[in-house]
């Protein structure tokens, strides 16, 4: 992008706007206690989530606080206003990897010199990309019809997440589970490249004179990117786990947290952050999950209801096959053949198919956040209330802890649905559109072979927002 | 493009001129799914609707339409109404009926569902125009090929 590159020749795609330049919120990132401090409430929110699906008296899921806060509530917090907003956020609260953190430095609130507890092993060098979380998060939804509606199944799923981040935290170097393993920081990490925020260093200059990277080796102030990444140069947010280290590690206060416009992450191509094929699969793979949860959740149709709840082993296996091939293969498919098409119809010979593939692979993200916004609508507007009833009787023993424990269903808005819903996909599609026409000049080598191989991209992306209205709308 | 709007604005008449009718579904629940799960009608039929359980006691509320009935074996529940938005809306079930209830649901079609073919339009329209932009543009400048320019971090813009 150019200096005067502008998004609908409106939003200057250079614009930033700095949040840490306002004293309060500096001092704020620089203090040991943010993050500490939301990590260990969120701690305390999935204690009783955890207890709740345990030893909770029986209760369908909509009167489970553990169900409805981590699958109403949080999901679509993190879908709707945590990525798309404020980038890798929810990381930054998370309390899934604490144990390992306390394990690993054998304190929560000051910074342990030198080496961190436990093997410290490298993560090996073949998964260091997306495709254990990819692959994962997959797995993960095979279970869907259980994990969102049993609330023991949610137990065993965040505890075996709690569980697993501490295990591979005794044997792998620092934040390995999160950066490599864990299932919401794939989507979390491809979507927030969309992200209206951003965590950069200011002057590079001053990075370039400053011999001892603190922010990457650490101080008395601060831990070494506990991401493994390189705070003073890296250009991306797919793997910031915004933990802040780097804003108290930094002794010239060079860091910053930026607001920004939406999807300036996909221009970026970088021989140290490229594009990358397992990144694009998880495009690929977040788009499919989203049709198959619509069709299954928020589909009139029982056979595929009846599949996913594992009425017949049967059914399931005929359920996950199907699931896996549509979004490992069916989805990747169609795509390659537009792909072929955007070559051919560009003339273009040098570019290889494989960069065209990848390159272009980068729209379906704020197509596939907009597919996923409005899925979250249509789960937080009818089933919001019953947050309203749980939070008084989080453990189904009949308390009323703050009077709310009656509180009918109440389906808000759900008569304008239709209506949000495909506002939104509409919105997303333009900044697909958008930031793809940039990617294909890219992407080929002169105007007119971007003009030209832009054109199939265009009727793809076209395609899948109809098909989406079509299912949320039709 | 002419055409589609041709065909649009045709579909947009024939909606207009249309005959109200009286229609009438029975509708029976069971675990998680309603049968018919789809039901379709036209914009103005007077609707009437009797919901039978075939297990436990389930509930019906239509979205948009805001009504709300429950049935449980034994005893039906009805509703009677006019069709008079166009779109579609999910019915659900009101009532708690067990681990999947969240995911009870059916489709209540108005035909012509104009919220549909008004945001499909948009869509194509949008996409055809930004191809027209794109198209009409000539170069201004020497082509980005290059990753794109690390932006300056002067934050006084704000």
């Amino acid at each position: 992008m150019d200096n005067k590159d502008k998004l609908f020749g409106l939003i200057d795609l250079n614009w930033r706007f700095e949040l840490t330049k306002f004293k309060q919120v500096g001092k704020l990132f620089k203090s040991r206690w943010f993050p500490l401090l939301p990590i260990i409430v969120n701690l305390f929110i999935f204690v009783i989530i955890l207890l709740a699906g345990f030893i909770g008296g029986y209760s369908s899921g909509s009167y489970n606080f553990g169900i409805m806060i981590v699958w109403i509530l949080w999901w679509v917090m993190l879908m709707f206003i945590l990525v798309p907003g404020f980038s890798r956020s929810w990381c930054l609260m998370c309390p899934f990897p604490i144990f390992s953190d306390w394990f690993q430095r054998k304190r929560l609130f000051g910074v342990r010199q030198g080496k961190l507890e436990g093997l410290g092993l490298k993560w090996p060098k073949q998964l260091k990309n997306m495709w254990v979380m990819n692959i994962g998060f997959l797995v993960t939804t095979f279970f869907s019809g259980l994990f969102t509606v049993k609330p023991f199944a949610t137990f065993v799923l965040l505890g075996g997440i709690i569980l697993l981040a501490f295990l591979i935290g005794l044997i792998f170097e620092k934040r390995s589970f999160c950066l490599y393993v864990c299932p919401v920081s794939g989507f979390q990490g491809l979507y927030a490249q969309f992200a209206t925020a951003e965590i950069r260093r200011m002057n590079p200059e001053l990075c370039k004179n400053h011999k001892v990277k603190t922010c990457f080796v650490g101080n008395e102030c601060g831990y070494g990117c506990p991401w493994m990444l390189t705070p003073f140069d890296f250009k991306k947010n797919t793997y910031c786990g915004m933990c802040l280290e780097c804003f108290k590690t930094c002794p010239y206060d060079n860091m910053g947290f930026f607001l920004r416009p939406p999807g300036v992450d996909l221009l970026s191509d970088t021989p140290r952050e490229p594009r990358r094929l397992d990144e694009a699969w998880k495009a690929f793979i977040m788009l499919g999950i989203a049709a198959v949860f619509f069709l299954t959740m928020q589909g009139p149709w029982g056979v595929l209801k009846d599949m996913v709840r594992q009425a017949t082993f049967k059914g399931w296996l005929i359920f996950i096959t199907l699931h896996s091939f549509f979004c490992l293969v069916g989805i990747p498919g169609i795509f390659f053949i537009f792909s072929c098409l955007s070559k051919l119809f560009s003339g273009n010979k040098e570019v290889s198919l494989r960069q065209i593939f990848i390159n272009f692979a980068y729209t379906l993200v704020p197509i596939g956040l907009g597919v996923w916004i409005a899925f979250s609508v249509g789960i937080i507007l009818p089933n919001g209330s019953y947050l309203i009833h749980v939070i008084s009787d989080p453990f189904a023993w009949g308390w009323n802890l703050f009077g709310t424990a009656h509180f009918p269903w109440t389906p808000v808005f759900t008569g304008s649905l239709g209506y949000i819903q495909g506002f939104v996909l509409v919105i997303f599609y333009l900044f697909a559109t958008a930031l793809g026409f940039r990617l294909s000049k890219q992407t080929y080598l002169d105007l007119s072979q971007a003009k030209r191989g832009w054109i199939p991209i265009l009727i793809f992306l076209t395609l899948v927002t109809i098909l989406f209205l079509w299912l949320y709308l039709g | 493009m002419k055409k589609l709007i041709i065909v649009l604005l045709s579909v947009l008449c024939f909606t207009a001129t249309s005959y109200a009718a009286e229609r009438f579904f029975e509708i029976k629940a069971k675990r998680f799914v309603y049968t018919p799960s789809i039901i379709k009608v036209n914009k103005g039929d007077l609707v009437r609707i009797r919901l039978i359980s075939e297990d436990v006691t389930h509930g019906f509320f239509l979205d948009g339409y805001g009504l709300n009935t429950s049935t449980h074996p034994g005893q039906e529940g009805f509703l009677q109404f006019v069709a008079d938005k166009p779109g579609r809306f999910t019915f659900r079930c009101s009532v708690t009926c067990g681990e999947f209830h969240p995911y009870m649901v059916g489709y209540f079609v108005v035909e012509k569902n104009l919220r549909l073919y008004l945001f499909v339009l948009l869509t194509v329209l949008l996409g055809v125009g930004s191809l027209l932009i794109i198209l009409k543009n000539k170069p201004q400048q020497a082509h980005d090929n290059n990753p794109p320019q690390e932006p300056t971090m002067n934050t006084s813009n704000g």
